[in-house]
């Protein structure tokens, strides 16, 4: 995995080697997702925000989307390799990329943690189908 | 944003300029119902689904004030999974709160970079069985072997073939003279100290070698000794035999990907949907509702009285429809009946070759995500 990027860190393009529509699809989506959060605004404007507005407003407020573009493309189906085009309203982009894939790791396993959660909930409520090899459904 | 400064400055002093806002009826925060349907509903009319693309970028509704991200604890709180059905072979589950992004990671994962062990190299000493020795090594191939992958090691090109990274199965079979019979996958019989094959000695006087060098028995590995490797079917049929043919071989198998070869995929195949609704959009009445209902061939819609010896149909079974689009079709049905499907609520199902239970696939295919990000974090490092 290599990356090429210009002079401005916000800006670049990341070439990933093996990788193809799996990853760089749910890290499209991640990246996308990527917001300032209330804690990181700038001061004055969170103490205004707190003190004028009610936790509707301020939430409304704290969209403030760190990412302006976020693309993939497949230069060719027989090479294995993805290019990842990141512009930031920023922040360098390795950064934000680095944020979107370490929530993209939290979000799997929280849903692994729900997986198993519901898979024993369920097996608790209904002990005798574990019995059975095939469904008659 | 200009919306900000106006705020303020209606708190601190009388200002003209005034905030919509500010209008008791306007919903804070949230979208107007027709693009909360475009955002959150597929609409499948007769000819073609519309909506269908995922607005997930977060500053998407910015010029309206309504922040589109889904933060983590947003994601958590918001997140559902629901086993409806769980065998030992298959497994459907619904997922709600997770972008199709996941969910086809998901699927893709399942069924290309989940490893398992299948036989890769077969030795032939005998065959004069009319399937020739490709088509059976294939078809030995394809059989799935009842194995955790996880207790092995893949084995690269120049490794010697020992107890961590290969399995060796042998397969001996005869017909007597004037019958015939059927060579089933349970004749393949697991050889836990290795290959019993010798090979060719390059020297005359050096000690005879098999084609496997295991240090110890596998079945010495407490997973092993009570549970011991076969193909997870028995009836498979692998060959047939007629009067006095015989086979003898030696099949070793090896930790693959689904992505190499499709005899190392662990599932039969995993597939998703997204939740149907369907939607009455006027009351349907009498022999346009018993039409209706005969339209169905999943039997959504089912007849209620109304007294009055009126009836009127109502959606019944939303989740059984396969979206064959009959009740939109013809005349006048699409003022009548709407199909949409919730574009975050995931029907999936996984069926699995016998490899590893279904719930236990998902959570491997789960954890090769967050593999790969870890991957990709450590580069960027």
């Amino acid at each position: 995995m290599e990356h090429g990027s210009l002079n401005d860190p916000s800006k670049a393009t990341f070439s990933f080697v093996d990788e193809d529509h799996t990853l760089a699809n749910s890290v499209r989506f991640c990246l996308n997702q990527e917001s300032v959060p209330f804690k990181l605004l700038p001061i004055a404007l969170k103490k205004s925000l707190l003190l004028l507005c009610d936790e509707l407003t301020r939430m409304r407020y704290c969209c403030s989307p760190r990412v302006s573009v976020c693309g993939y493309s497949i230069p060719h189906p027989s090479d294995a390799r993805v290019n990842i085009r990141i512009q930031t309203t920023g922040d360098p982009a390795r950064e934000v990329l680095k944020d979107g894939c370490q929530n993209l790791m939290l979000m799997c396993q929280h849903v692994r943690g729900a997986l198993d959660k519901a898979v024993a909930d369920f097996r608790m409520d209904n002990p005798t189908k574990m019995e059975t090899k095939s469904d008659s459904e | 944003m200009n919306e900000k400064e106006n705020k303020g400055g209606n708190n601190d002093e009388p200002n003209k300029k005034f905030s919509i806002w500010d209008l008791p009826d306007v919903p804070m925060g949230q979208l107007p119902p027709h693009l909360q349907l475009q955002k959150t509903r597929v609409v499948c009319k007769a000819d073609a689904p519309i909506h269908t693309d995922n607005i997930s970028y977060s500053g998407a509704y910015a010029s309206i004030g309504v922040d589109n991200s889904v933060h983590l604890d947003l994601f958590r709180d918001n997140f559902k999974v629901n086993v409806i059905r769980l065998t030992k072979e298959d497994m459907e589950f619904d997922m709600i709160g997770i972008d199709p992004a996941l969910a086809n990671a998901f699927r893709r994962i399942l069924i290309s970079e989940v490893p398992t062990m299948a036989i890769e190299k077969v030795l032939i000493a005998y065959n004069t069985s009319v399937v020739q020795d490709e088509v059976l090594a294939h078809r030995l191939g394809l059989v799935p072997l009842k194995a955790d992958p996880r207790l092995f090691e893949y084995l690269s090109a120049n490794d010697t073939p020992n107890e961590k990274n290969t399995i060796v199965f042998k397969l001996h079979a005869t017909c007597k003279r004037g019958e015939r019979r059927t060579v089933y996958s349970e004749e393949l019989k697991w050889l836990p100290k290795g290959s019993e094959l010798i090979k060719e000695a390059g020297q005359a006087d050096s000690k005879p070698t098999t084609y496997t060098s295991f240090t110890c028995s596998q079945d010495m590995l407490p997973e092993f000794s009570e549970d011991p490797i076969s193909p997870s079917e028995d009836k498979i049929i692998l060959a047939k035999l007629g009067s006095k043919q015989e086979i003898e071989l030696e099949a070793h198998a090896v930790k693959g990907l689904g992505k190499t070869h499709a005899k190392w995929s662990p599932v039969a195949t995993a597939w998703y949907r997204m939740l149907p609704e369907v939607l009455l959009l006027e009351d349907v009445e009498d022999e346009v509702a018993e039409e209706l209902v005969r339209r169905c061939p999943d039997k959504v819609f089912d007849i209620e009285d109304i007294g009055h010896g009126k009836k009127r149909a109502t959606v019944a079974r939303p989740r059984d429809c396969r979206l064959c689009r009959e009740c939109v079709r013809g005349e006048g049905w699409e003022e009548r009946v709407e199909l949409r499907r919730v574009k975050d609520h995931f029907i999936f199902t996984v069926e699995s070759t016998g490899v590893l239970p279904p719930e236990v696939l998902f959570t491997e295919a789960v954890k090769i995500l967050e593999e790969k990000c870890e991957r990709v974090i450590s580069e960027l490092s």
